[in-house]
């Protein structure tokens, strides 16, 4: 089986860190991040975009909109 | 490497204890709640509808719901995956009643999610002895730690969601953002592990590509002028 070329590698970074590619590609996969400095920079920039995707905060609900939440479970509660 | 689920620290009960505390109506369990997810619903709900005034608006509706549906609640799903359900339905009412109707079926891959993520003038022409590898390879990323740099990375990234196809954005909104599994995922969209990973794929190298166009313009003596690892 051939080696992978770099444009294909890169469609197959999300199946990869899902864990879905199949154990032939995978170690394809493997195989060419390990020989091309280019694509384990390409795979750790996309590691590295999910890390600032998962650390933005989320603003919190409005002070209005979480009072009439705590009088509606009271309400509820009776 | 799966984003860690950040649904709950350790001291956050567990489903049981949550459930029948909310039966009990015990307030202290409900605040618990709404401030821990609100912020995360908010986010989602934006996807669906046309403001931020709506959204909230869904926010809180989903809260009633919740109140109400609360000792119907079977367990089948984690409590969170079951108020997401309830926040994913009311949203898409409300969409709809703006005119922004997102039917099931547009949250499925169409044509333009298919196709190269990465323009393909990156890489060596067809009959070049390296066709198909980098023509030059990405440059690579200052430091994230930069604390210079963190509140521009998240602006960057937050408008490069803003500017996703619903479908993509509400896919990488609960898969990155949230941190929700794929099978989580599937629970509350009702979209398979397979399409999900078709439209989170190009969401990521939209975002990923965005980055890379703000670092090209990101002068180096501006971080400090240090060595990149």
């Amino acid at each position: 089986m051939s080696d992978l070329d770099c444009n294909e590698f890169v469609e197959l970074v999300t199946a990869y860190l899902d864990g879905a590619l199949d154990e032939e590609t995978e170690r394809r996969f493997d195989d060419h991040l390990e020989m091309c400095d280019g694509c384990d920079t390409y795979l750790d920039q996309i590691r590295q975009t999910t890390q600032s995707l998962g650390s933005m905060t989320p603003e919190a609900l409005p002070d209005a909109s979480r009072q009439a939440l705590l009088d509606a479970f009271r309400d509820w509660k009776r | 490497m799966e984003p860690e689920a950040r649904s709950g620290s350790a001291d956050f009960p567990p489903d049981e204890v949550l459930v029948a505390r909310l039966r009990d109506g015990d307030e202290a369990a409900f605040v618990l709640l709404v401030d821990a997810w609100s912020g995360g619903m908010g986010r989602l709900a934006r996807s669906f509808v046309a403001t931020n005034e709506s959204a909230a608006e869904v926010v809180q509706d989903t809260w009633l719901a919740v109140i109400r549906g609360i000792d119907s609640f079977e367990g089948r799903a984690s409590l969170k995956t079951w108020t997401y359900r309830i926040l994913v339905n009311t949203a898409k009412r409300r969409g709809a009643r703006e005119g922004r109707t997102i039917p099931m079926s547009s949250l499925l891959p169409t044509d333009e999610d298919y196709g190269p993520t990465v323009d393909p003038a990156r890489f060596l022409e067809a009959g070049h002895r390296w066709a198909g590898h980098w023509r030059e390879f990405p440059a690579v990323w200052p430091s994230p730690e930069h604390a210079a740099l963190s509140g521009e990375i998240h602006a960057q990234v937050a408008e490069a969601v803003a500017v996703l196809p619903h479908r993509q954005r509400i896919v990488i909104t609960l898969r990155d953002v949230e941190g929700y599994s794929s099978d989580e995922v599937r629970e509350i969209l009702d979209i398979s592990a397979a399409n999900q990973r078709v439209l989170l794929h190009r969401a990521r190298a939209s975002v990923r590509a965005r980055l890379e166009s703000y670092f090209a313009t990101v002068d180096t003596e501006r971080v400090g002028g240090e060595a990149v690892p």
